[in-house]
């Protein structure tokens, strides 16, 4: 059935299909419509989940890392500071190997205060090791929510399903809500081997030594290292993984085929604007406007940022003559994280494109099709010569 | 740039439910085969009483720009006292459209030559049954008259399912009793 609702309601109505069964949340703007709406939905009975409120957003973390622990399907939500403030418990969550999920409404981080949408947030995390998946629209909200539930309890590794505060959270489209039946028959419950059990006492991530050592039953048991090796490891077959699970989605829903990224007018573009969430959606129009002067040029936005899906990038865009990375956030002092992880990927490529880097729309900037347009063309225009420092969009010094 | 978006700024006050009337004219629109509805209110500074304004676009299409309204095809003012204090034509396209809840006749008004439709949609709604202020539901039965795009009938059902529990027969009501009673004028 389609129904016509803002983005935090259609992550909230995906939390409820998937069956979560522990819920803690610290209201933040602007991902506070979620967490009211999933206790409208614990209220009102139609979702059978336990809503736990907390003081703050490391105590949700630390509530759903224990619920997880204890075998409960576990989610929660955050944007901006309440990411970086739950930051030591998720890093707790990825090195416990807990299958958590959680949304965050992306947003600026203050000082100074910002309510407004930008990627710092999660881009801050993105070498936690959790994965993060990003939306584009409501109908990819609600159905990497379903995904994401599935694939955090085969990996073993939790999962941000990022998008674009108030931009998404708070804008109202048409979307198609999946029926009970069939989450039920995609999504298994979580039955984990090991959890919390007082049946059945048991050490969860005690201290480790630099080395390895023998376990309690004499077993060489693995060390810090090995640990952190195997969740690398784990995370690299995660890129494969959720490409299944999104093919078993889309057999099942009819929807999806673009589990790492998605690509717009790309396959005959000599030019391609490369950026991660709605933004890819805005500049569809723009690729529009230039194709219809001849320019060769598509868009594809990175739906999967961690893992990096390398492999999948380079070979869609080795062969184009330049790549045209715009993003929300910045690694100050650097550039744009996903501008140099472009730039790596294609490194040891036998031929590659020009790589050109816009930051845009921070703070919730208005990003103007006029100013995309301009960027855009500018780039197409002298590919060779835009160097390697990041270009501002919109910027009025 | 494309060409089958029709864009409607939505102007009232916070509080006033001018979320909820672009909602339902989205609920609307889409159950009469306008697949593309994206609606869009005021981001993050919303005040109870102050200027607010949503944007609606609609489309047969799938509409992928989701940025506020500059141009808009028509603007909906939910309640006239704001003309002294937003400029609610601002970017309006040549040949737009003005709907107005405004206790004045067509003839007081002029919005450098856009066509207006005026209707008294706080009168009406008391007519209705409802409590005195409540607009958010009779402003669309101006909507329907004025722009013609979606049948009062598609309205009607989607006020009620949008009101339920909240007085959906009066809300309805105040909506046919306006769609009778909204004044159309010409382009001048």
């Amino acid at each position: 059935m389609h129904i016509i609702e803002s983005g935090n309601v259609a992550a909230a109505t995906g939390v409820k299909l998937s069956r979560a069964q522990v819920i803690a949340a610290y209201p933040i703007t602007p991902q506070t419509p979620l967490t009211e709406k999933l206790s409208e939905f614990v209220e009102s009975e139609e979702f059978d989940a336990q809503y736990i409120p907390v003081e703050s957003e490391h105590s949700a973390m630390a509530v759903c890392i224990a619920a997880s622990t204890a075998g409960a399907r576990a989610f929660t939500a955050t944007s901006a500071n309440g990411l970086l403030y739950m930051s030591e418990q998720l890093h707790w969550a990825v090195g416990a190997r807990l299958p958590l999920v959680m949304c965050v409404a992306n947003r600026g981080i203050g000082a100074p205060w910002t309510v407004w949408n930008d990627q710092q947030d999660t881009m801050s995390q993105r070498d936690a090791g959790w994965i993060q998946i990003y939306a584009n629209d409501h109908q990819q909200i609600i159905d990497s929510v379903i995904k994401a539930f599935l694939l955090a309890q085969t990996v073993s590794i939790p999962v941000m399903v990022c998008y674009d505060g108030y931009i998404l959270s708070h804008t109202y489209m048409p979307f198609e809500q999946p029926d009970q039946d069939q989450v039920d028959s995609f999504l298994p419950p979580f039955a984990p081997k090991n959890f919390l059990d007082p049946e059945n006492p048991g050490n969860f991530n005690p201290v480790t030594l630099p080395d390895v050592r023998p376990g309690v039953d004499g077993e060489i048991e693995p060390g810090y290292i090995e640990i952190r090796h195997n969740l690398h490891e784990d995370l690299r077959t995660t890129l494969d993984t959720y490409a299944a699970i999104d093919k078993e989605f889309e057999e099942q829903f009819g929807r999806g085929g673009n589990p790492l990224i998605e690509q717009y007018k790309c396959v005959d573009a000599d030019f391609v604007a490369v950026c991660i969430g709605s933004l890819s959606y805005q500049l569809r129009d723009v690729i529009d406007l230039m194709r219809d002067d001849g320019v060769k040029i598509g868009v594809m936005s990175v739906q999967m940022y961690r893992p990096f899906p390398d492999e999948v990038i380079v070979a869609a865009l080795a062969d184009k003559k330049c790549a045209i990375v715009l993003e929300k956030a910045l690694s100050y002092g650097n550039q744009g994280a996903l501008y140099g992880d472009i730039k790596s990927a294609l490194y040891n490529s036998d031929t590659k494109p020009h790589v050109h880097n816009y930051i845009l729309g921070l703070g919730g900037r208005e990003i103007k099709t006029q100013h995309l347009l301009d960027a855009l063309t500018e780039s197409c225009k002298s590919p060779e010569t835009i160097g390697d420092t990041p270009r501002w969009i919109g910027l009025k010094l | 740039m494309r060409t089958d978006i029709i864009e409607i700024r939505w102007h009232g006050r916070g509080g006033q439910g001018a979320i909820t009337a672009a909602k339902i004219v989205a609920n609307g629109a889409f159950a009469s085969g306008f697949k593309g509805v994206v609606m869009a209110p005021t981001f993050g500074t919303e005040r109870r009483g102050a200027p607010v304004f949503v944007s609606l676009k609609i489309s047969k299409n799938k509409i992928y720009d989701l940025s506020p309204i500059t141009a808009p095809d028509m603007v909906v003012v939910l309640d006239h006292t704001l003309l002294d204090e937003v400029d609610v034509i601002a970017g309006l396209k040549e040949n737009g459209l003005v709907i107005l809840n405004a206790p004045k006749p067509l003839s007081e008004y002029s919005f450098g030559g856009a066509k207006i439709a005026v209707s008294d949609v706080t009168k009406h709604a008391v007519e209705a049954g409802l409590p005195p202020g409540i607009v958010n539901s009779g402003i669309i039965g101006a909507f329907s008259q004025a722009t013609g795009l979606v049948n009062i009938d598609v309205m009607v059902t989607a006020i009620e399912n949008e009101f339920t529990g909240k007085r959906p027969e009066m809300n309805s009501k105040a909506a046919k009793i306006v769609f009778e009673n909204t004044a159309v004028g010409g382009y001048i």
